[in-house]
């Protein structure tokens, strides 16, 4: 038998496919499965925060029975590394090879840079947890909506805390020396410098660095310090900190003081003040299945890692539906995603900004020991004030906000303090 | 809880002596760990001119025995009982794989940088699997916990306990190698292989005990190293690179190349993160790249790479 098509073979085959296409196709889109890609980060410094992020996505699916929209899902995984071109090579993967409706994630806003101009293009509705403010400010990407928060939209009400409430005046900031660090510094600078602080020194260390002690070495001449190490690098940072007698107090964002990580610290990190768009002690029905469930599945404590991606699944779910499950209509969807208000997430409330950007409460916390039943940790995370309805400009009126440059490693400028 | 920041209103003097005396300090601390690994890398290659690219894998490898003999496993075993128990596990690994593998490939130098580095990742995604992708913390010896007042800092203890370690182990190698028939036949075997079998030294036993030898002093390193450092996947990537400047700035085979080596890399890597932080690595490679240039076979060393 030769492997060529004979000529009757090569006639019967286009007459049935003509055929077929004669008749109405039935709308077998609509019980395929809507695929979901997951950008997340398994290998390399920040690992613990991507394994934190899947693990969210899996407890939400299981909690649906793996359904969003009257729609069976298909989650599809991919592993960045945690680096910008991984993230692309990723990101090219899920669009092109496992042709996903949605993307979910991914973790590091440098990542999201790297990857916001190939998923515009591409017109694939893109639910980010990395920050990467500008996507949702001075270069709006039309397909990318971040239920998470901007990287600096923690530190601005901290930065606002330690000044008013605190009564801090000098700071020194500390942070990876990437896109969310330059960012978050930004946040916290302006923030603090509005109510009358000034930040006397910045440092940036190189991602994945294990030893501070040359940064701490030039910790100084202030009155608190504040960090936005991310992933599991503020357990070693505070250990070193404290180590090397440092006294000063600690402020921190969304990821300093993760509550995932609080297993991990020790007693040095009593009395860190945090802000985060999710604590584990907040007390509402869905907060409190959701951890359960995670404690179920994964007998793990989820911090911002683990809620964030599972609200983001809540927002797809919540968009889904109002388009009745039709993900072929990427520009409906898109709109129909904007347009998610939620009331009761296990972060609190959420609605979304005419950039695509969360608006939401934020929460102050300290960290304190644990007193009693809680989930069985050493160290709790207690919120000590909340503030709602923060966008991702903070107080300030919007075009102002705009007309500045975006947050990053030279921008504020430093002040002479 | 959070006293006053004294710092903030003492004299601005102290706080910068405080600068420079902490960096200094740590600068040693960090030079003492990279000589013990730098001191098997660079007996290794000086005797047997193999590039042992999975030197940072048998560091990380220490580090992890150590974390699980350490962390609660073995509830009683003291720091070094552990520590010793982690060099000889890797010390006989090293040496089996110089027997299987290396031994294969005698004066191939670019199958042994293939060979030592497709072990090395083989190792690592072995570590991963084994031990998961979290940073694992390593409790120091008790008796070393706290800190010391050095001037107007306090330094922790045990770091400074890391300077006499590796001051110690410099001696004990220094008299292994000068002053006993061992360290002659190592010698003998750097300076001139073919001249030593001549002379009847029973070099493939030598090669398979100095590659043991080195292996234990890079896992005894990760120990140490753990209590500061972590151990994480990606410690190999991160710690080989500097023991490898190390030996070319020193010169491999060179026991005092090793000890020079480390000082200067350990000086320029913490200065230079604390006073140049976007040169920082810039900085670390340019005096190996001089050294290269100049005198190739690096300070003190035998032969030239």
């Amino acid at each position: 038998m030769n492997d060529n098509i004979t000529r009757r073979q090569l006639l019967v085959g286009t007459a049935a496919l003509a055929g077929a296409s004669a008749f109405p196709m039935p709308s077998i889109a609509q019980s395929a499965p809507v695929k979901l890609g997951l950008l997340t980060v398994k290998t390399g410094p920040l690992a613990q925060a991507g394994i934190q992020m899947e693990q969210g996505v899996i407890t939400w699916l299981k909690e649906h029975d793996y359904k969003m929209g009257g729609r069976k899902v298909e989650l599809v995984s991919a592993d960045t590394g945690g680096k910008p071109a991984g993230a692309k090579t990723k990101a090219q993967a899920l669009i092109e090879r496992d042709k996903v409706d949605v993307i979910v994630g991914p973790l590091a806003a440098f990542e999201i840079l790297a990857i916001s101009d190939y998923v515009k293009e591409h017109k694939v509705p893109t639910l980010s947890h990395a920050g990467g403010d500008d996507l949702t400010q001075r270069t709006p990407n039309p397909y990318f909506l971040r239920p998470s928060a901007t990287s600096s939209q923690a530190m601005h009400p901290m930065g606002h805390y330690a000044v008013t409430e605190m009564g801090k005046k000098r700071a020194v900031t500390i942070n990876f020396d990437f896109a969310f660090g330059h960012e978050q510094q930004g946040g916290f600078q302006a923030a603090f410098e509005q109510g009358g602080g000034c930040v006397v020194n910045r440092l940036y260390a190189p991602l994945g660095t294990p030893d501070y002690t040359p940064y701490l070495a030039q910790m100084k001449d202030c009155d608190v310090v504040c960090q936005g190490f991310a992933s599991s690098a503020p357990v070693a940072f505070m250990k070193q900190y404290a180590e090397l007698g440092y006294k000063f107090p600690v402020v921190a964002g969304e990821t300093g003081a993760d509550d995932a990580l609080l297993p991990a610290f020790g007693d040095e990190a009593l009395g860190m003040m945090s802000c985060s768009p999710y604590t584990l002690d907040l007390e509402n029905d869905s907060n409190k299945r959701f951890v359960a469930a995670m404690l179920r599945e994964f007998n793990v404590v989820p911090g911002f890692n683990a809620a964030g991606p599972y609200v983001i699944c809540d927002v797809v779910n919540a968009g889904l539906e109002a388009v009745a499950g039709d993900t072929s209509d990427r520009d409906k969807l898109m709109a129909a995603l904007k347009a998610v208000n939620l009331k009761e997430t296990p972060r609190g409330p959420i609605s979304f900004d005419q950039f695509g950007n969360v608006v939401g409460s934020f929460y102050v916390r300290r960290m304190e020991k644990a007193s009693g039943n809680q989930y069985g940790l050493k160290l709790w995370n207690r919120t000590v004030k909340t503030y709602n309805n923060v966008g991702q400009f903070w107080d300030w009126p919007e075009r102002d906000f705009l007309a500045k440059p975006v947050y990053s490693r030279d921008y504020p400028p430093m002040n002479k303090c | 809880m959070w006293a006053t920041s004294y710092l903030a209103m003492e004299n601005r003097k102290t706080a910068e002596m405080t600068f420079w005396l902490l960096l200094t300090v740590n600068s040693i601390t960090f030079a003492s760990l990279l000589f013990l690994l730098a001191a098997g890398f660079s007996l290794i290659f000086g005797l047997m001119r193999i590039p042992n690219l999975m030197h940072g894998s048998l560091f990380m490898i220490g580090g992890y025995l150590g974390a699980t003999f350490l962390g609660g496993m073995f509830e009683t075993i003291s720091f070094w009982v552990g520590a010793a128990a982690s060099a000889i596990i890797v010390a006989v690994l090293g040496a089996v794989l110089e027997r299987l593998l290396l031994r294969r490939l005698p004066g191939q130098p670019l199958a042994q940088v293939l060979v030592t580095l497709g072990i090395s990742f083989i190792v690592a995604d072995f570590c991963l699997m084994v031990w998961g992708g979290d940073p694992l913390t390593v409790p120091g010896p008790e008796s070393l916990e706290g800190t010391i007042a050095i001037g107007p800092m306090a330094f922790p203890l045990y770091r400074l306990a890391v300077i006499a370690i590796a001051a110690i182990v410099a001696i004990v190698l220094w008299f292994l190698l000068e002053r006993t028939r061992f360290g002659a036949m190592i010698r003998a075997g750097v300076d001139d292989p073919g001249m030593a079998r001549v002379v009847g030294i029973r070099v493939s036993l030598l090669f398979t005990l100095v590659f043991a030898l080195g292996a234990g002093l890079a896992a005894f390193a990760g120990v140490m190293a753990a209590p500061i450092l972590q151990v994480y996947p990606g410690l190999d990537q991160y710690i080989l690179p500097l023991a490898l400047v190390v030996v070319i700035l020193g010169g491999s085979g060179s026991l005092l190349g090793a000890i020079v080596g480390s000082l200067v890399i350990g000086f320029i890597y913490n200065f230079g993160q604390a006073l140049v932080p976007e040169l920082a690595y810039f900085v670390l490679f340019l005096p190996m790249l001089l050294v290269l240039l100049v005198r190739p076979q690096g300070l003190f060393g035998r032969f030239e790479i």
